[in-house]
């Protein structure tokens, strides 16, 4: 079946009838072509989705006070709700097994100066734990530590935007800068994939926030970090179990719905995968759609092929091929174009989408196309197999026909 | 050689069954040149074909050479053609993309012949029709007795015991007609069988007996005066 004899007879064949050849593997070329870009171009619009979504941690529940909207417990309604350092000791006392870190968040926008140069910036008073929450990477120097919380340091960590905007070339560690009439000690530089929001801001230990504001107690917003362990179900029932905690500590009616709102980035998290999900798989769909329209093609090239040469098959039959050997003939010549032009269509598409790179990023929202190589193995393979699948069958008709049939066939 | 005995075969046409061959009997020795003439429609193409294992006898024995024929498998049919029988068609039935050469070789090709020794007997065969400075060219390029000639020599290259001819100067002119017939008594003159189907009486009195159809059975069957038809060609 493999001898070099039955090659050189295909080689001629396939030379001899080029346009065929042609027709046939770009056939299979294309529908490859298009199934790896495709695929690619979804997983990059995947890519791009992620990228959009990661940039925080997402075990994290944010606590924001509001105003009352319900007279309750001898409260009048349109009562301002604030937090307290009383609060981060109760919550830490209360959901002990669920917490990672707890932090809360004062936004101060402040004129900072160095030198000559100055700038309004914003300024959070965090507890240390926050540096996991934001997913905030340190460029240089350190974060914040318990050390400065307890202490009440003035140390200041700023972002990379603030260090050029400030400090141009020169380095800003273990300079001291003016936040809003008070003198701080940079001691690190951070960067986050947030945007360059994120990294014109100005974090301090929210202890020293409150001290420069007459030893207030006052926390503004809390951020929740609890065990990624607890999954989703888990992180939900925290945050009904901290609301209504909460709630409670603050004489706030159950039903109000503004005195205290938590955004669960979970929640945001799983509709998220969710959508993620049902972009992959009409992604996926799609694809496969492409390489079965792919597989229809080769049959109906095949059933042509076998159509045109029933006179050749006559012939052959009639000087002595044996059916198997017109079927071996017809599929070794099916295998052969599909799998080297399936292959030659993998690489170029391949290639294509490494070329693409990121340049399609901005404006259409696909970052890093790719396709794994199992995949496109795969797909490639499955239109080989069902190539010479849907090959043998107008194959063995035409081996079937008696060569009298045939030879009358003009 | 050829023996066949109460041969019968009908075919199905929609509703109505045609019954083409009514009890043939006939026997051919080796080296006979024999020709089986007949109006269109009195079945020696059908006989021609059942002779040729390109299509099967409904009852009756078919003896080649010793060897019953029945009950073909297509694979074993494909066999028996390879090895004992040679076919030239009116219509030539060359592959149009292979060469005169790859052409004459392709039954060798099936025999599992080596390529250097498929090559070097097409040549022979080639030289003795005439077309070895064609070897290289594509029938396209033949003009309709040197396709024909190529086909015989591609009939020839298996060495069968028989040789089938159906109607081999059909579409030919006179003069190409009796070259083809001079090289195909020139084939017998060495001892090969060969069969010929025609309805031409000056192509068949080339022959060295002819047998007469008519309506599916044989209606005379004689020997002849051979004409020569190298007579006829300069």
């Amino acid at each position: 079946m493999f001898s070099r004899d039955t090659w050189r007879e295909i080689f001629i064949t396939l030379r001899k009838n080029k346009l065929r050849t042609f027709l046939s593997g770009f056939t299979v070329s294309l529908g490859i072509l298009i199934f790896i870009t495709l695929y690619g171009m979804g997983n990059g619009l995947i890519n791009t989705f992620d990228e959009f979504f990661s940039q925080d941690a997402t075990n994290v529940l944010y606590v924001f006070p509001g105003r009352t909207t319900m007279p309750y417990k001898g409260y009048k309604s349109n009562r301002t709700i604030e937090f307290d350092n009383t609060d981060l000791e109760d919550i830490k006392k209360n959901f002990p097994m669920f917490l990672e870190h707890l932090s809360p968040r004062i936004f101060r926008s402040a004129l900072v100066k160095y030198k000559e140069e100055s700038n309004n910036y914003t300024t959070i008073g965090v507890d240390w734990g926050q540096q996991f929450a934001e997913k905030t990477i340190m460029m240089k120097g350190r974060y914040l530590n318990q050390m400065d919380v307890e202490d009440k340091t003035r140390n200041a960590v700023i972002g990379r935007l603030v260090e050029i905007d400030l400090f141009g070339t020169e380095n800003a560690i273990g300079k001291y800068i003016d936040v809003g009439g008070s003198v701080f000690k940079v001691i690190g530089v951070f960067q986050d994939d947030g945007g360059d929001n994120e990294e014109r801001q100005i974090y301090i230990p929210y202890t020293t926030r409150q001290l420069i504001e007459k030893n207030t107690d006052e926390i503004g917003q809390i951020v929740v970090q609890f065990k990624p362990e607890l999954g989703y179900t888990g992180a939900m029932a925290l945050e009904r179990n901290l609301e209504r905690y909460m709630k409670d500590k603050k004489f706030i009616h159950p039903d109000d719905r503004n005195a205290i709102f938590i955004r669960n980035v979970t929640d945001n998290l799983k509709q998220n995968q969710d959508f993620a999900g049902v972009l992959q798989m009409i992604v996926t769909i799609v694809a496969f759609g492409t390489i079965i329209a792919g597989i229809i093609g080769i049959s109906n090239i095949m059933v042509f092929v076998v159509k045109e040469r029933t006179k050749e098959i006559g012939i052959r039959k009639a000087i002595g091929a044996t059916p198997r050997s017109v079927i071996n003939t017809i599929l070794l010549e099916s295998v052969f174009i599909t799998t080297v032009s399936g292959f030659v269509g993998m690489l170029i598409g391949i290639g294509l989408l490494r070329s693409l790179g990121d340049s399609l990023a901005d404006d259409y929202f696909i970052t890093n196309p790719y396709i794994s190589t199992g995949v496109a193995v795969f797909a490639t393979v499955l239109l080989i197999v069902f190539g010479a699948i849907a090959g043998y069958v107008p194959a063995r008709r035409a081996a079937r026909i008696k060569p009298i049939v045939a030879l009358r066939d003009e | 050689m050829i023996e066949i005995r109460d041969l019968h075969k009908s075919y199905q046409m929609g509703s109505n069954s045609l019954h083409v061959l009514k009890g043939i009997n006939f026997k051919a020795e080796e080296g006979e040149l024999v020709a089986i003439m007949g109006s269109s429609g009195s079945g020696k193409s059908t006989l021609l074909n059942i002779l040729g294992m390109l299509d099967e006898a409904d009852t009756g024995d078919y003896i080649l050479d010793g060897v019953k024929i029945e009950k073909l498998s297509e694979t074993k049919a494909a066999r028996y053609r390879n090895k004992f029988l040679g076919f030239v068609f009116q219509s030539f039935n060359l592959i149009n993309y292979k060469t005169a050469m790859e052409n004459v070789a392709l039954p060798l090709y099936y025999q599992k012949v080596s390529r250097k020794d498929r090559e070097t007997k097409a040549l022979k065969y080639l030289e003795q029709v005439g077309l070895k400075e064609w070897a290289n060219h594509l029938p396209s390029e033949l003009s309709g007795g040197q396709k024909q000639r190529v086909a015989i020599a591609r009939a020839m290259a298996a060495e069968p015991k028989v040789l089938l001819a159906d109607e081999p100067t059909g579409a030919l002119d006179s003069t190409t007609s009796y070259e083809v017939m001079d090289l195909i008594q020139q084939i017998n003159d060495q001892g090969n069988t060969i069969l010929v189907v025609t309805h031409e009486e000056d192509i068949a009195h080339m022959c060295k007996r002819i047998i007469h159809l008519r309506d599916g059975v044989i209606v005379e069957d004689k020997k002849i005066d051979q004409v020569r038809a190298s007579e006829y060609v300069q």
